[in-house]
C-alpha cells in the first residue's frame, strides 16, 4: 500500500535579504503520522512552518499542504488545516460553547453542525459541567485539550501543533499525548513543533533544524542509533554543537 | 541552614497557593523546585524573597525572617525572576551598572563572579535589552542577579522555553557558581533538569509531594515498571488501558509505561493478551522508574 502524502516540500528557501532563514529544505509527511519539527531558537523552524500554513511567501522551492500549492493556494491551506499553539489558542473571555462556535464559525461549519461538534465535543473531554464557563477560568490542562479539539472541529487533514503542551503537569500531558495519538489513528496528520526533547520521542518521526537546514530526519529510535545517543535530547546537542 | 521554611501556607482569595510548605536547604546546596506551571512555585519564590507576605507560616534566609528582616535578605539574595524583567530600553552594559550601582558596588567590584557568563554577552553590551535573543536575555539576567555577590541564588524557571543547548550550557553555568560557595534554589517544570539538582522537592496544587535526591527519589515508585512498545501506539494504549490487572499506563515517549496491578506479574501472558488484540511487535521490557513516573505516581 501506497501510502498518501500530505505535506510535499522541496528545496524550500526563505530569505530575508543576504540570510537564508530557511535553506532548501526538502522532506515528505504521510496520511496519519506523528511528525516532529524540532529546532534550536533562531533555526529557521517558525519560518518554515508559517510557509507550510499559507502565511508566509516561500523565496522558492515547491511545496505542497494537504493537496495546495504553497505559492498559488495559500487560502485553500488555511481552510484545510487546523492550528494550535501555546500562545494564542483560545478567547478567554468567551465560554467554551462560544469558543467553538467562535471557531467552528470561522471555518464554516452550518449551525447544525456546530451544535453536533460543541456536543460531541464536550461530552468527549468531560466538561459538560464547565460548557458555560470562561475558559479564562479553566485549568491550564483542560484549555490545552479544549483548544487541541477546536483545532480539529472542520476535520482537517493535517493540524500544526506550535509547542504545545509547555507547562502542564505530567499526567495532563500525557492525556493530551493520547488525544495526538487518538486523531493519528484516525488518519489526521499531526505537525508537532517543539523544542522539548522529550516530546520529541513521541514522534514517528522527527527532523531537525540547524541553521536554517534540515540536518537529521528519522524516527526516534533510529536517530538515537544513528547518533549513539541515550535520548533525543543527546542526539540533539550532538548536532546543534557539531 | 541557609534556608528554612515552617509551614508556610499563602491563599489568593478561594485558591490555595502554597499549603503548610516544610523543606530546608543547606548552604552550598543546589536545591530543585519541580513542578508544573499553577504548582505554587512562584508564590514561594516571591515569599522567600521577601516580595510577598505568607498567610501562616515562617521562613528564614541566611538566618534572617523574611518579615521581620526583610532589608538583610533582600541585600543578600539574587533573584531572577520567571519574567523578563530587565530593562528593555537599557542596554546590556546599563541594566549590569543599574544593578550594580543599587547594590552600591560596580562591575569591576565583583567581575570575577560573573566573568565566565558575561564574556559570552560582552560583545552585545551596547545592544539594547529589548533586541537579545531569549539565551543572551537569560545570561544577562543572571549576570544582574549575581553583580552584588549573593549568599543565595533564587532562580524561577531560568530555562522556560529556552532551547536544549542553551539549557544545557546554563546548568553548567550553575554548577560553576555553586562550586564558588553559592546556595541555589531553582524551579524548573522540566523533570530532565531535575537529575542535575544535588535535592529535589516535587511540588504540584501548592503541596510538596516529596523532597529528596534525584537519585534516591524514584525509589517511592512502588512497582516494577515495564516499557512496552507495539505496531501501533494508540490501539495499544487502548488495550492496556482495557487490561483487567492494569495498574498504570502512560504514554512515554516512544514506549508505553506499564505496571501492573499482582506482585506475580507474567510478561508473557500480558505479550499474549495484546496480540490476541491484534497488535503485532510487541516489546516488553523491564525499565527503571523515572522522575516523572514517581511525580505521577505521588500526584495521583
Amino acid at each position: 500500500m501506497k501510502r498518501e502524502k500530505v505535506i510535499q516540500v522541496a528545496d524550500l528557501t526563505k530569505r530575508f535579504g543576504d540570510f537564508a532563514a530557511v535553506d532548501a529544505i526538502s522532506f515528505d509527511v504521510y496520511r496519519g503520522e506523528i511528525f516532529g519539527f524540532l529546532g534550536a531558537n533562531g533555526a529557521g523552524k517558525t519560518t518554515a512552518m508559517k510557509m507550510l500554513i499559507g502565511i508566509s511567501n516561500p523565496t522558492s522551492g515547491q511545496a505542497q499542504v494537504a493537496g495546495f500549492d504553497v505559492f498559488t493556494h495559500a487560502e485553500d491551506i488555511k481552510k484545510n488545516i487546523g492550528y494550535m499553539s501555546q500562545k494564542f489558542a483560545l478567547y478567554d473571555d468567551l465560554t467554551v460553547r462560544e469558543n467553538i462556535r467562535f471557531f467552528g464559525g470561522i471555518y464554516g461549519l452550518s449551525r447544525g453542525r456546530i451544535k453536533e461538534k460543541s456536543d460531541a465535543l464536550i461530552e468527549e473531554l468531560g466538561l459538560q459541567g464547565a460548557a458555560h464557563k470562561l475558559v479564562g477560568a479553566l485549568p491550564l490542562g483542560w484549555k490545552q485539550k479544549l483548544s487541541f479539539s477546536v483545532a480539529l472541529i472542520h476535520d482537517p487533514k493535517i493540524v500544526f501543533l506550535d509547542e504545545p503542551t509547555g507547562g502542564v503537569d505530567p499526567i495532563t500531558r500525557r492525556q493530551f499525548w493520547e488525544m495526538i495519538y487518538k486523531a493519528a489513528h484516525q488518519g489526521t496528520t499531526v505537525f508537532v513543533t517543539t523544542h522539548y526533547m522529550d516530546e520529541a520521542e513521541y514522534c514517528d518521526r522527527v527532523s531537525i533544524m540547524v541553521n536554517g537546514k534540515i540536518e537529521a530526519l528519522d524516527s526516534p529510535k533510529l536517530l538515537k542509533e544513528q547518533f549513539q545517543a541515550a535520548n533525543m535530547n543527546d542526539v540533539f546537542l550532538k548536532l546543534a554543537r557539531g | 541552614m541557609s534556608i528554612t521554611l515552617a509551614n508556610i501556607s499563602k491563599s489568593y482569595k478561594s485558591l490555595k497557593a502554597l499549603e503548610a510548605i516544610s523543606f530546608e536547604v543547606k548552604a552550598g546546596e543546589l536545591f530543585g523546585l519541580i513542578g508544573p506551571d499553577g504548582a505554587g512555585k512562584t508564590t514561594l519564590f516571591r515569599i522567600l524573597t521577601t516580595l510577598l507576605l505568607a498567610d501562616e507560616g515562617t521562613a528564614r534566609v541566611t538566618g534572617f525572617d523574611v518579615v521581620s528582616d526583610y532589608k538583610k535578605i533582600r541585600n543578600s539574595v539574587g533573584y531572577m525572576p520567571g519574567r523578563f524583567s530587565l530593562y528593555q530600553d537599557l542596554t546590556v552594559e546599563e541594566n549590569l551598572t543599574f544593578f550594580a550601582t543599587i547594590f552600591g558596588t560596580t562591575i569591576a567590584e565583583n567581575y570575577d563572579l560573573i566573568k565566565e557568563i558575561y564574556v559570552q554577552i560582552e560583545p552585545f553590551k551596547d545592544r539594547r535589552a529589548g533586541k537579545l535573543s531569549g539565551g543572551m536575555k537569560q545570561k544577562l539576567a543572571l549576570c544582574c542577579a549575581l553583580i552584588h555577590k549573593p549568599e543565595v541564588l533564587f532562580l524561577d524557571e531560568p530555562t522556560t522555553g529556552v532551547d536544549p543547548v542553551s539549557r544545557k550550557e546554563f546548568w553548567e553555568m550553575l554548577k560553576r557558581l555553586q562550586q564558588k560557595g553559592i546556595t541555589i534554589l531553582v524551579s524548573t517544570p522540566y523533570m530532565d533538569e531535575a537529575a542535575l539538582c544535588d535535592r529535589i522537592a516535587l511540588i504540584q496544587g501548592g503541596k510538596i509531594l516529596q523532597i529528596d535526591t534525584p537519585q534516591a527519589i524514584v525509589r517511592h515508585y512502588p512497582k516494577p515498571i515495564y516499557n512496552l512498545r507495539a505496531n501501533k501506539t494508540y490501539q495499544l494504549i487502548k488495550a492496556l488501558k482495557a487490561y483487567k490487572n492494569n495498574y498504570s499506563v502512560y504514554p512515554f515517549g516512544e514506549f508505553v509505561h506499564y505496571t501492573d496491578q499482582r506482585t506475580d506479574f507474567d510478561p508473557s501472558e500480558l505479550k499474549a493478551y495484546l496480540e490476541s488484540e491484534g497488535l503485532s511487535d510487541v516489546v516488553i521490557e523491564k525499565t527503571e522508574a523515572t522522575i516523572e513516573d514517581t511525580f505521577m505516581e505521588l500526584a495521583k
